[in-house]
């Protein structure tokens, strides 16, 4: 028997030792995660819920308008010869209206699957730079990560910009929520009533989804730089469609917001 | 086009709009941006948003064009710049082409 231990067979450590591990690990408990989470935790969980509801609130406009947009992406589906359960089940998983019509159109117009992915590919791009931005925002291990990335869609992202560049990611989801809903809801809508409407450009369907980004624009338009950068994301797109693939053009006009580095460095 | 291809082109595209949502995030970690590029950070959204508008608007394919659905945005963008909810904007976008369309 060793160092007086009462219990037999096992290995006590000494008195001395247990009080150093003792207010070593408490020391580590105050200075480290326990200590900040007894200090922040129920402001935290507060602020969480505003940010949350804030974002549902957001979000609902750009949900009420999705329903339009993925109601022409319903009825563009079928019309390209997706069966009803297809279409559904993309807005379901894919959730990126640009990759889906131009996955879409490009089957329509006979292209191959490959090219179809390779365009849905190229036009979701764009959420690269915004992942990118979005990513110091984020906790989490790796999965938890890449799970709280799928709620990147262009609305959301934008309205949980904070001006410092950070991200308020509780907006984000908060945000993303209704407008996945409509997403599917208007996707069956225009799915199983496509026939029935007719011809969605003589509604006028085309229209919607460019509007719909027009208006997410105006809101970030604050001031003098960056109108100057939206226009010269614009210029800098237009100018690339007719000779880069589908897609491109959007990513490319990433480059105009380096004007930023400007004055800063 | 069999409906094979359409299962396939959905996977294919759930698939890389996964992994290029995820790709930010995951090789980040949770590092910081350095400071210069927060500045760059700001201004993406007006970049690509802006880029996002002309092309949908402007482009068919390859080919740049002024249609009724380019009239149909401009006159929702003048609503909305004018305070116009976004349901108000989009439903009007959607109505003008429409008529534009009807009568020409």
């Amino acid at each position: 028997m060793t160092s007086g231990c009462p219990v037999p067979g096992r290995r006590c450590i000494s008195w001395a030792d247990g009080c150093r591990q003792w207010s070593a690990w408490l020391r580590e408990a105050s200075r480290g995660s326990l200590g900040a989470l007894a200090a922040t935790h129920p402001s935290d969980g507060a602020t969480r819920r505003e940010s949350l509801r804030a974002g549902v609130r957001a979000g609902v406009p750009f949900a009420l308008a999705g329903v339009l947009v993925s109601l022409s992406f319903g009825v563009l589906a079928r019309e390209a010869g997706f069966p009803v359960v297809a279409a559904i089940v993309m807005s379901a998983i894919v959730f990126a209206g640009s990759a889906q019509f131009a996955a879409v159109a490009i089957l329509a117009s006979g292209g191959t699957a490959g090219a179809a992915v390779a365009a849905a590919a190229l036009m979701n791009s764009r959420f690269l730079p915004m992942g990118v931005a979005l990513a110091p925002s984020l906790p989490g291990g790796p999965l938890a990560r890449a799970l709280q990335g799928q709620t990147v869609v262009d609305a959301s992202w934008a309205m949980a910009a904070r001006r410092d560049g950070t991200f308020d990611r509780w907006l984000l989801f908060g945000a993303t929520a209704p407008q996945y809903l409509t997403w599917l809801a208007g996707t069956a809508i225009g799915a199983f009533a496509g026939d029935a409407l007719g011809d969605p450009r003589d509604l006028g369907l085309d229209a919607i989804y460019p509007a719909f980004f027009l208006a997410l624009l105006l809101t970030e338009l604050r001031d003098g730089r960056a109108r100057a950068v939206a226009a010269a994301g614009a210029a800098l797109a237009l100018a690339l469609v007719p000779v880069a693939p589908a897609g491109v053009p959007v990513l490319a006009a990433s480059l105009a917001a380096f004007w930023g580095l400007r004055g800063r460095a | 086009m069999s409906t094979a291809t359409v299962w396939l082109v959905i996977a294919g595209c759930a698939v890389v709009t996964f992994a290029i949502k995820a790709a930010g995030p995951v090789a980040l970690g949770g590092r910081r941006l350095p400071d210069r590029f927060t500045g760059v950070v700001a201004l993406l959204a007006p970049a690509l948003l802006a880029a996002l508008v002309v092309t949908s608007a402007l482009a068919d394919g390859e080919d740049l064009h002024v249609g009724a659905d380019t009239a149909g945005v401009a006159v929702a963008g003048v609503a909305l710049w004018r305070g116009a909810s976004v349901l108000a904007g989009v439903a009007l976008a959607a109505g003008v082409t429409a008529g534009l369309r009807a009568l020409s």
